[in-house]
Parts: C-alpha cells; structure tokens; sequence
C-alpha cells in the first residue's frame, strides 16, 4: 500500500515536474520558437544564402549568411581599411586614386550582382561610390575590389550600379546635375537652369574579364536620378531610371524639389543609344577620370588617367529616351521578373503606379505625348499606366519581387514591408519592421529568377532593438520568411555602416564558383617577390631599400637587418610562402606611419617605411599563425644619415653578427 | 521497495527522453563538412603506409638516381620547403632532411608531404615529432609530381648516385 502510494506520488510528481520543466520550450515553440529554428543555423553548418550588403558611409560591402545573419567579410573597397593594408599597402594605394588624387573615403549603396541570360551568375558584384563618383567590381573568386573607374560629368553618383540582363553595361546616372566637366563650371550657381545637365553613363563589362569601360555617356537636362533598373526579357534593351527635382532647383529641396504633383520616371532604349553610337552621333569630351585596375598574377593595382569620353545628347536624338510622369519624387524604380511592369515608388506620393511596357511601347507608336520636357517627349501618364496600388502605405521607397506574382515594397515613413499582387494590384499582407525601411532584398528580387524563400529589410534606424551602446546605435536588417501566404518575420541582425541596397545568391552558386584558397606561389609575377628564402635579400638603391622577405610559419627572413640610415624609404615586400589555405601572415614594424599588411598565401604585399629616428625597431607577425606565433619577431637597426654601418641582413646563422659571436 | 526504486527510475528516465524529444532538430542547412561526419579512420591507419594516394605498389623507385627529377624537386623545396628544413639532419622549424629516405618508406614521405594533415592527426611518430618541434608541418599544395621529385632530390640528399 505504502509502495503503491509512492508510486502514485512518483507519477503525479513527475508529471508535474515533466510539464513545468518543459513548457516554457513548449511556448515558445508555439508562440515564436518556430521562428528561432528557421534562422538558426548549427555551428559548423554552412548558411544558404549569400548576402552582400552595402556598407553606405563606410564604403565597404560586408557579406553575411542566410538565414543566421552572420557576419562572414567586410570586403573594403571605397574606403581605406587598415586592418587590410587597403589603401596602405604599396600594390593598393592606386585602387583608390581618383582625378581628384588619392581619395580614401566614400559611400557605398547599391551592390549588383552579375548575370548571364537575366539570372545571377555569381561571377562578379558590383558597387557604386556615392561622393566621388565610381563604379567598383569585385571578383567573387577572390572576395576582393579587382576593379574601379571614376564617372566624369557626374556628382553623386547614386543611381548606379545597376546591371543589365547580361552585364552588357552597369550603369551611372548622375544624382546632382552639375556644369559638365567639358564646360566651364565656373557659373552662378543660380544659372542651374541653363548650365547644368545631367549624365548617365553605361560602363560596358567585359564577358569574360569583368573589364570596365565608359562606353558611352547621355546627356539629359539638368534634373537628379535616384534609381533605376534594367529591362528584362521582353524589355531587355531598355533602362528605366527615376528622376526626381524636375523642378530644376538648386536650393532647399527639401521644398522647392517637392513641388510637382508628378516627376518622371526616364525609359532608355539603350539598344538605339548603340546604333547612333555606331553612326558616330556621339561627341568626343574631354575630361579626366581615373580607371584603376588590380593584377591577380603582380597582385598590383595600376591607375590609369583617361582623358575622353562619347555623349549622346538626349535632347537631340530623339528615339532614345522617353520620360514617364510618376507621382512624386520617385525613389525605386523596379521591373518585375516578366519584364511587363515597372513599379515606380513615389516617395512623397498616396499610390504606387505600376507601369506596362507594352503600353509604353504602344505610347510610343502612336506618339501619345504631353509635350516634351527640356527635348525629351513626355508620355501621357494615362497611355503608360496599368494600375495603382491604392492606399499602399506612406512613403514608397523600393519594389522586389518573389517571381510567384507578388511584390515587395517598403515604406519609410510607415516602418512597414508591403506585399502586394501584380496582377490585381491587391495588397495582400503588411508586416512592421523596427524602424524606417529603406531598401529590401528577395535574393535574385531583382532578376528574372528569384529565389523567394526570405526577404530581408534595412532599416535606417533601430532606436530600443538592441543593447544601447551611446548616442550611436547600430544599423540593423530584419529577415522575413516569405515561404508562406503572410510574412513572418525570423531574425533582427545588426549590420556596418549603414545598410542602403543589398543583393542574396544562392550559397552553392558562390561557393562552387571557382573561389581561390591560395595564391599559387609559382604564379606569383610581382616584381619584389622572393619565392623561396634563398630569394630573400635586401639591395639599396640610392635612398630607397628594397627588403624581399619571406614569411612562413614561424619566422620571417631576413629578420635582423642593419645598415638602414636616417632619410631612407624602406620597402618591405612580404611574400607568404604557405600554400594552404586559411594561413595569412601579418607585417608591421614600430612606429610606421602606415598600417599592417595582411598577405594571403602565395601572395606578396609591400609596407612602405621612412624611419624617424636612429635605433632598433621590432617588426612581428600581426595575424596568429601557430605555436611560435609569438616567435615570429625581428629587428630593424637604423643609424644616422651617412653612417658607416654596412647593409647586412639575415635570419638565425646568417643574421648579422652571428658569426663573430660564435 | 526495489521495484519502486526501478519504477520511478523509469518515470524519470521517460521524462529526460520526453524533453530531450521536445527540442525540434532544427532543419538541415546544407550539408558542407561531409568530412567532419565521416567516421574516425585512426583504427584502419597504417604507420607503414600513411594516409594517401601512394603505396608500396604505386611508387617504384629505380636503383640509380633520376638527376633531372631530382633537379626539379631542388628547385620546389627552396621554394617551398627550405625556409623550414636543412639539408642536414640539424633541426630548424621541422627535422634536417639528411636519411630521412632510409628512416621512413618513400610512399609514406610522399604521403606526408602531399597529405599532412590528417596524418599528423594520425601517425605516432609524427605526432611524437609535433611535441618537438610545435608547428604542424602546412599543406604546401603540392601535386603528385612535385612530391615525387621532392623524394628523388631527398635521395640525392641521401647519397643515391
């Protein structure tokens, strides 16, 4: 009896132990724990997207997985990044020259993926600099900006990178209107009207190198594009990009570029650019801009001033660009994936139109124009309309799709991601995002072939989303599965800078793309290489010395050296000599004026060096690469100018002095 | 009494079970480390052979010394393995590589040098010479002739003529 009794208490006991032990998994399984397993992704397990996400102000493009959220690669491309030695090192100083001379500072917002026959590739991401205008490329084998060419005639290069079906060209339209640089800019600012144009460039790409060159620029009136986008499939051949301050002012926009009931979203037919291209309508200007370029095999970049550049004038030849009048101020302007429709984001406006190519086509034909705004006909909004999204929220900014008929967009001003149909023009689901939206990304949203398993939004500002840390908070970006009819949001991650544009790629599609481990020594051709420790030397020539050293687990050679005088330029060329992957080694030296140096495998990379004063200056290994890391150390010997030290070097039995000693 | 102890034994028993069973496995991602979930080979090692493409049966030596191999195989270890070996037996960051082809079978040196490290992983005698020397011998990526060479120039290194 008294055993059954206990048995009885047992049961009961656990029971009760069993419930309260487990419910509060049991809850939040079904309150919100589904969403935890979605983005959770198990250590050692590889994500299933790739998100390239703009850095904005810090001017890099940082790389993180699908769905975790985690931060793999800061890629640096406008800015320096000392941590890399970009911008510092000898080989990538000249990536970041510009007209205006060295630039180490820039604004990146829109990364662009490559494609092949309108779908993602995963060769190549492009970027855009905002404040001195640029375009950059970045080699997904490498994860590196392999390339960057400076837009002439161009100021605040913001609706820009953007791609078409092939990558035939990426473009660059002008954000400020300004005095062509073939003119004299010297003008009253006030003389916008008359003096300032507007230029969108198509830098054409190369199929197999990814080299970038300005093929040819359209001069507009003086207006400011924001975004834009290529036709696709039916409406490959045409660019569509949203203008805004139609207005023509120069002063407090805010107000006076807000005037209009409606702007004008301005279609290209790029095809036709060509064909006057061709005929030789185009005119040469002169101009200066800089196109800078990195060698894989020297693993040194070059910078070439160009001085010309071909302007076809929009105003002149007619059948090249068609302005479509879009409420108000547009911001996106996006095509879905059939090529039918081009949605265009208002971003002070009440409703969302949706435009159709064909009846932008037909438009044409029949000529049905409201007049001609500075040259360029005017299609009457009506003849190129198929619908507006009534009511869909406050402040439209950008448009993604999911290729399953619906549409993406968010709303600033109403912190909301709206879905809606593209067809009925039905708002179908809205979801809150913390806080002001700005851009989203369905990965391949923008191609003919998306990949609707999440949408992510990048939000301006996080205010109480995450721990506080001062006045200044991080950036975030919230990820939404969109597998299901409503969309639920998974995950909040922070992100650098500030998020603008962002693209996603299926992981495998990157991964398996041919990606390096290493550099292969015997492909190494830079000049200063020394390819093995018997290369490894140091030569004087005048005030310059050349250190060829080598770095290999655990030490460097030469690692003592003497003989260096007061008003010498040391070069120190580190060549890797590891051939595995994941085994960088680090350079710097005390007291440098510069940064580190980061070399990869196989790969060589100088640090320039001027002594300031006489003495004995360490040099070490800054990335931990084994057990005698610490180890990894040398010496520099500096005497007075004109002293009588002889140049000797070497490592262990050979280092200065050793002999003697012994 | 002793079956009460056994009965509630079970019940809790049945309790870890049923919470452990709660946790969802979340969904697999992609599965990229195949390696990682293959089963430990350490009882199928063999310290003879090492781990690798090469075998008694697959590297055949001649008696004489192949110069024009073995000059190519200099030129490869100054690039790629003399800032850590001496010719001689003294050690630097790993031994000298003075009668290392007659202390180990050429097969196993050409799986070393083309597969370290899961034999470091592996192999007693190379994880003996890790306590030494500290640093796990890098994957220098070379390919199959290039450690052949290597191995001929090591035995030229040895006295073969």
């Amino acid at each position: 009896m008294k055993t059954k009794l206990l048995i009885i208490l047992a049961v009961f006991g656990t029971l009760v132990l069993t419930h309260s032990a487990c419910k509060p998994k049991n809850a939040g399984t079904s309150v919100k724990g589904s969403s935890d397993v979605k983005s959770f992704v198990a250590p050692g397990q590889y994500d299933d997207f790739y998100n390239f996400v703009s850095g904005g102000f810090s001017g890099q493009m940082s790389v993180y997985g699908l769905p975790s959220g985690r931060l793999f690669r800061v890629i640096p491309v406008f800015s320096v990044d000392p941590e890399k030695g970009w911008g510092y090192s000898e080989e990538t100083k000249p990536m970041l020259n510009t007209s205006h001379g060295f630039v180490p500072w820039d604004d990146l917002h829109h990364p662009e993926l490559s494609q092949t026959n309108g779908e993602i590739d995963g060769k190549w991401i492009f970027g855009n600099a905002n404040n001195t205008p640029r375009i950059a490329r970045i080699d997904l084998k490498t994860f590196r900006t392999s390339e960057i060419i400076e837009l002439p005639n161009s100021g605040g290069n913001h609706s820009s990178p953007f791609g078409t079906e092939n990558t035939e060209y990426v473009v660059a339209g002008t954000r400020f209107s300004i005095p062509p640089d073939y003119s004299n800019g010297d003008v009253p600012i006030s003389s916008y009207k008359d003096n300032f144009k507007g230029h969108i460039s198509f830098v054409s790409v190369d199929k197999s190198s990814g080299a970038m060159d300005i093929a040819f620029q359209i001069k507009t009136p003086g207006i400011n594009f924001d975004l834009a986008r290529c036709g696709r499939a039916k409406s490959h051949g045409w660019f569509f990009f949203s203008c805004y301050n139609t207005e023509q002012a120069n002063t407090l926009l805010e107000v006076n570029a807000s005037q209009k009931d409606k702007d004008f979203i301005m279609a290209v037919n790029w095809k036709k650019a060509e064909e006057y291209l061709k005929a030789g309508k185009g005119v040469k200007q002169k101009v200066r801009y800089a196109h800078n370029v990195y060698d894989e095999k020297t693993h040194t970049a070059t910078s070439t001033i160009k001085n010309e550049v071909i302007v076809l004038d929009a105003a002149e030849l007619k059948d090249i660009c068609y302005m479509i009048p879009c409420p108000k101020s547009p911001h996106g302007c996006d095509v879905d994936p059939t090529g039918e429709y081009i949605v265009g984001s208002g971003k002070l406006a009440a409703v969302l139109p949706v435009f159709s190519f064909d009846k932008i086509q037909t438009a044409i034909t029949n000529k049905a124009y409201d007049g001609d705004y500075g040259g360029i006909p005017v299609i009457k909004y009506e003849e190129a309309l198929y619908g507006e999204v009534k009511k869909p929220g406050l402040g439209p900014l950008h448009t993604e799709f999911d290729g399953n008929g619906f549409a993406y967009t968010s709303f600033f001003v109403s912190s909301e991601v709206v879905k809606w149909n593209v067809k009925d023009l039905a708002v179908v689901d809205r979801v809150p995002t913390f806080y002001s939206v700005g851009h989203l990304c369905v990965p391949g949203g923008n191609t003919r072939k998306p990949y609707p398993k999440y949408m992510i939004a990048y939000n301006k500002i996080t205010k109480d989303r995450y721990l506080p840390t001062g006045p200044e908070l991080t950036q975030s970006a919230q990820l939404f599965d969109i597998t299901g009819e409503k969309m639920q949001m998974i995950l909040d991650f922070p992100t650098i800078g500030e998020p603008h544009y962002a693209q996603a790629a299926p992981a495998d599609l990157i991964r398996n793309n041919g990606q390096y481990k290493i550099y292969k020594i015997e492909e190494n051709a830079h000049p200063y290489a020394a390819k093995g420790e018997k290369e490894s030397k140091v030569v004087r020539d005048g005030n310059k010395v050349h250190v060829y050293m080598t770095a290999v687990r655990s030490h460097f050679s030469p690692d003592n050296i003497e003989g260096i005088r007061m008003g010498d330029e040391v070069y120190f060329h580190i060549t890797n000599l590891e051939q595995d992957w994941d085994v960088p080694h680090g350079f710097s030296i005390k007291g440098t004026d510069n940064a580190e140096l980061l070399i990869m495998p196989g790969e060589t990379s100088t640090l320039k060096w001027k002594p300031d004063r006489v003495g004995v200056f360490p040099m070490y290994c800054t990335d931990f690469c084994s057990a005698l890391h610490q180890e990894m150390q040398g010496y520099v010997r500096v005497s007075p100018a004109g002293s009588k030290v002889p140049l000797t070097f070497g490592t262990g039995a050979s280092a200065p002095g050793t002999n003697q000693v012994q | 009494m002793s079956n009460t102890k056994i009965l509630i034994g079970a019940i809790l028993l049945l309790f870890m079970m049923a919470c452990g069973g709660e946790k969802k496995k979340p969904e697999a991602t992609t599965s990229p480390n195949s390696e990682s979930s293959k089963p430990a080979e350490s009882q199928t090692y063999d310290p003879k052979r090492g781990e690798g493409k090469f075998s008694a049966e697959n590297v055949i030596l001649d008696a004489t010394l192949n110069a024009g191999m073995a000059s190519e195989g200099d030129k490869i270890q100054g690039v790629k393995c003399a800032s850590c070996h001496k010719l001689s037996d003294e050690r630097l960051v790993g031994p000298g590589w003075k009668g290392v082809t007659q202390r180990q079978p050429a097969h196993w040196i050409m799986n070393f040098i083309t597969n370290p490290d899961p034999m470091i992983d592996k192999d007693p005698e190379l994880q003996a010479q890790l306590e030494i020397c500290l640093v796990r011998m890098p994957n220098q990526s070379l390919s199959d002739t290039d450690a052949r060479n290597i191995l001929e120039f090591m035995r030229k290194n040895d006295g073969v003529k």
